[in-house]
């Protein structure tokens, strides 16, 4: 096979690996709020003082999920 | 490579063409001091908050007027949040947080306007953000605390063996923290723009067009929510990490 054609073949499937990251984090992502929600109704009275960690957990989640979004975008369309 | 794709993929427009920065007054050359949309639309959004913090809040009514009232909401929001993490002694950063929080919200909303331009999509812009907190925390942590602030890297109630392995991946996690500060911004509101123009391309073919016209209204309220919660998580963990630096020892 050609080189040039191997690369693209290569930067492809890379990608579309890269993009598996993507649903791991929304596994990780459904578990924290998920898990929240639990808390929440079994301790109502709880649940308002601990949004700000709900979403901190959000965030750290969801993080990894946009960095292999990122990696897949590099290899599309920057390298 | 940009050509090729576009030209594989079918699409009418590139999803990422949106991102573009081009100089306002035509030519191509973009130098440090060229006014580009990116520029325009940061001063947009400097302008919305001067109109609402400073204009709106004129009155200094007892009965505020609706403007004044938002403007009150979001300074106790923020306030709130920045007294709930930090506590009493984090309290005199409240200028800076609720800087970062109303800059982000307002450049994330009106990238939403229609055929504008998202300056927050851009990793430049929040890394800026990101490495300013960075860099504040640290000093600040050395200012308050002195050597004591690495302290924060040496877990006291680790047992002894662990504690150079937590050490390790303290400082590790310490380091990165700008990094995917940064990056969660940028990625996330880049994302959803991209989504957005990527379900536009598909509204050219004629099939699956009202189908696709409904998945556009459904993932701009999406992103209505994201451009909020992303702003509100930024400003959160530059709270988290600013308590770091005024108690190191928690």
């Amino acid at each position: 096979m050609e080189a040039v054609a191997a690369i693209a073949l290569g930067k492809t499937i890379g990608a579309g690996l890269a993009a598996i990251g993507s649903g791991a984090a929304a596994i990780g992502v459904g578990h924290v709020a998920g898990n929240y929600l639990a808390g929440a109704l079994r301790n109502p009275s709880a649940a308002a003082s601990q949004t700000a960690t709900l979403f901190i957990g959000l965030a750290f989640a969801e993080a990894l999920g946009i960095f292999s979004f990122l990696v897949a975008l590099l290899l599309m369309f920057a390298l | 490579m940009a050509e090729a794709a576009e030209a594989s993929s079918g699409l009418v427009f590139h999803p990422l063409d949106q991102f573009k920065i081009h100089p306002l007054f035509g030519g191509t050359e973009v130098h440090w001091y060229t006014p580009t949309n990116q520029t325009l639309w940061l001063a947009i959004a400097v302008i919305c908050i001067f109109l609402l913090l400073v204009v709106g809040t004129r009155g200094r009514a007892i009965i505020p007027t609706r403007v004044q009232s938002v403007a009150e909401m979001i300074y106790g929001f923020v306030y709130r949040m920045l007294e709930d993490v930090t506590g009493r002694e984090g309290v005199r950063f409240f200028p800076y947080v609720m800087t970062l929080f109303l800059f982000i919200l307002f450049v994330n909303y009106l990238g939403l306007v229609p055929m504008s331009f998202t300056a927050t999509s851009h990793i430049a812009v929040t890394a800026v953000l990101g490495f300013g907190v960075f860099i504040a925390v640290t000093v600040l942590g050395f200012v308050l605390n002195g050597p004591a602030f690495l302290g924060m890297f040496w877990m006291k109630d680790a047992p002894l063996a662990l504690r150079p392995v937590i050490a390790i991946i303290e400082i590790i996690s310490y380091f990165v923290r700008p990094v995917s500060h940064s990056v969660r911004l940028a990625g996330n509101i880049m994302a959803g723009h991209a989504v957005i123009k990527v379900f536009a391309g598909f509204a050219a073919i004629a099939a699956i067009s009202p189908l696709s016209v409904l998945a556009i209204v459904a993932i701009y309220g999406l992103e209505v929510l994201v451009a909020g919660i992303q702003a509100y998580v930024f400003t959160i963990l530059t709270c988290v990490y600013l308590k770091d630096a005024v108690h190191p020892h928690h």
